[in-house]
């Protein structure tokens, strides 16, 4: 018998403590799945933020710096000028990266710095127990936002990958979801080619991936996957906003 | 013999960052040590460095905490509301056990207060800053010369500790000229850095963090850091004295100050009064055995600062019971810089009343 799927060699042969129906784990995936496509493991350094997402070096088997909430894209700009040699890619959440976490991306991604920033937007805060991110949506409701989220008091959502785009340092930005088989192919080739710029020296390269957070969004873990494609992907469409190659 | 430059303190600090071997700085433009990211801006590049002025005080700390956790020497360098951001990070180092020198040449607050020279930042320095309960070891220059020394002593307490370092100064010290001797390195024998990441090249995962959630792990790992500020007490504790052996009153005071306070000592001893002086040169550790010496046997300290008082607490906490401790302070701002004269008559004045 021929096995045909088998666990990146990037990730470790652990159980995660992410949720049922949480997304994280197959980004994860996804995200393994690059580094062994470029063949990078080696000298990939992984910068993990603030979130559910702090445990990466728990899953991955990289070589791992642990940022303070918000700053993983300075943290990661001081390990590639100090090592220019290495891969390095933060994994960040909506609120590490688009609230406490604004100015460190920007500023990160308009110096144009040899990195790889995976996002994953899934317009909460996970790790605190669901309270209004920056990213979540209009008439949403939170634990902070338990009315809903009112445009004229709290704005509207961010959307990173088009505000990113617009920088001269950003060399690729791209939206994908993991809701369905055809999104994750298409997530999972989106996140091979950010990292095919970092690989070839290109700049800076980003990925917002739409997931789901059932336990927060109380929801079951069907019914938080289509709320993707239900309400996420209407206001955050998918697509390359962003490739320098090909303006 | 080595040549003599004629140059500011906070060049003096850029040089000796350089001769010590770092060459990766990261900071953000503030009053009054924009001459170290100035410098270091020119000649970095010259040496296959890497200069960034970062978006903010946040971000600046940060990008050294990445280059550290590689295991290179890495700088930053602020004042005061600048040095108040970089808490979060120097917190993180500590946590995370992350070399690093950080220069304060620190101004007047609270608040944005004003430029002049200042130690109001002593207790944010020297009882750990941010939050967690932790310690970095603090330097405190009195002049150009130390400016430079001791930023290449900070780089190496900082490996030899896996800790921050933290250089406090202030604008008399930063912005003064003077002479400078800058003498090469001396090279101690420094641990190697097993802990940087580097990309596991087939090798075991290296994490560099400061998130310790197992039971008991957390405790242990602030004990380690505990046994560790006790050696730092023990092994580095920095001092000098000028006067003390036969003096009456111990005039105890450090940086900026007791440069002053020097030159009011000596009028003293012109004037046939036994007055000595006490320079904590680390004030993290504190050298509480040379002072409660020297304290013991002049048996009265005068303690002078620019503030309202903060080492004054832990002058009385290192001298024994039968040592009377008098305080002179002037809190920071424009034209409140005492003169040699001023502090020769706050001098004379405990000399006399005490002696009653």
């Amino acid at each position: 018998m021929q096995q045909v799927f088998k666990r990146p060699q990037s990730l470790k042969d652990v159980q995660t403590h992410f949720c049922p129906g949480c997304h994280h784990g197959t980004v994860h995936r996804l995200v393994a799945d690059a580094l062994d496509h470029f063949g990078v493991q080696e000298r990939t350094i992984g910068v993990a933020s603030v979130g559910c997402s702090v445990f990466l070096y728990g899953y991955f088997d990289i070589d791992v710096v642990e940022a303070p909430h918000g700053r993983a894209p300075a943290v990661a700009t001081g390990v590639k000028r100090a090592k220019p040699e290495s891969f390095v890619f933060t994994y960040q959440g909506d609120g590490d990266l688009a609230a406490i976490g604004t100015a460190e991306i920007i500023h990160a991604a308009n110096r144009g710095e040899d990195i790889t920033v995976i996002f994953v937007n899934n317009t909460t805060y996970g790790m605190t127990g669901g309270q209004m991110a920056p990213t979540t949506l209009v008439g949403q409701k939170t634990s902070t936002s338990p009315y809903g989220r009112n445009k004229a008091k709290d704005g509207s959502p961010i959307r990173m990958a088009e505000l990113l785009a617009q920088l001269g340092g950003v060399a690729f930005s791209a939206r994908v979801a993991v809701d369905s088989p055809k999104h994750l192919m298409e997530a999972k080739k989106q996140i091979r080619e950010a990292f095919r710029f970092q690989a070839e020296g290109k700049g800076f390269s980003f990925v917002e991936v739409l997931s789901s957070c059932p336990t927060n969004w109380g929801a079951s873990p069907l019914a938080a996957n289509a709320r993707i494609a239900e309400e996420m992907i209407p206001y955050f469409p998918l697509g390359v906003f962003k490739n320098e190659e090909n303006p | 013999m080595s040549k003599r430059l004629f140059v500011k303190g906070n060049e003096a600090a850029a040089m000796g960052a350089i001769e010590a071997g770092c060459r990766y700085y990261f900071g953000y433009p503030i009053t009054p040590q924009s001459d170290i990211p100035e410098y270091l801006s020119r000649e970095l590049p010259k040496l296959s460095g890497e200069f960034i002025q970062a978006e903010s005080e946040v971000a600046a700390i940060n990008m050294l905490l990445g280059a550290s956790a590689c295991g290179v020497r890495a700088m930053t360098s602020s004042s005061s509301p600048g040095i108040s951001l970089k808490q979060e990070g120097i917190s993180y180092m500590a946590g995370a056990e992350l070399p690093g020198v950080i220069i304060n040449i620190s101004r007047s607050g609270p608040g944005l207060g004003g430029i002049d020279a200042s130690q109001s930042d002593y207790f944010q320095s020297v009882k750990g800053g941010g939050h967690g309960g932790y310690r970095i070891p603090v330097l405190a220059p009195n002049s150009v010369q130390e400016m430079y020394d001791l930023t290449m002593h900070a780089f190496d307490l900082a490996d030899i500790y896996r800790t921050p370092v933290m250089l406090l100064g202030d604008s008399v010290i930063g912005q003064m000229k003077e002479a400078l001797v800058p003498n090469t390195r001396t090279v101690r024998e420094l641990p190697e850095k097993g802990w940087a990441v580097r990309g596991k090249g087939g090798a075991e995962q290296r994490v560099v963090k400061s998130l310790f959630l197992g039971d008991g792990e957390l405790e242990a790992h602030n004990w380690h850091l505990h046994a560790k500020y006790q050696v730092m007490k023990e092994k580095e504790c920095l001092s000098e004295e000028h006067e003390t052996s036969d003096a009456t009153l111990l005039v105890a005071a450090f940086g900026s100050t007791a440069r002053i306070a020097h030159t009011a000592v000596a009028m003293a001893r012109e004037a046939g009064l036994k007055v000595g002086l006490f320079r904590p040169v680390t004030l993290f550790p504190f050298p509480e055995q040379a002072l409660s010496k020297a304290a013991g046997r002049a048996g009265r300290v005068l303690v002078m600062e620019l503030n309202t008082g903060q080492m004054v607490d832990d002058v009385r906490l290192s001298v024994g019971a039968g040592v009377q401790v008098f305080f002179y302070g002037r809190p920071p701002g424009a034209g409140s810089l005492p003169s040699p004269e001023e502090l020769f008559e706050v001098i004379k004045k405990h000399y006399h009343q005490a002696a009653q």
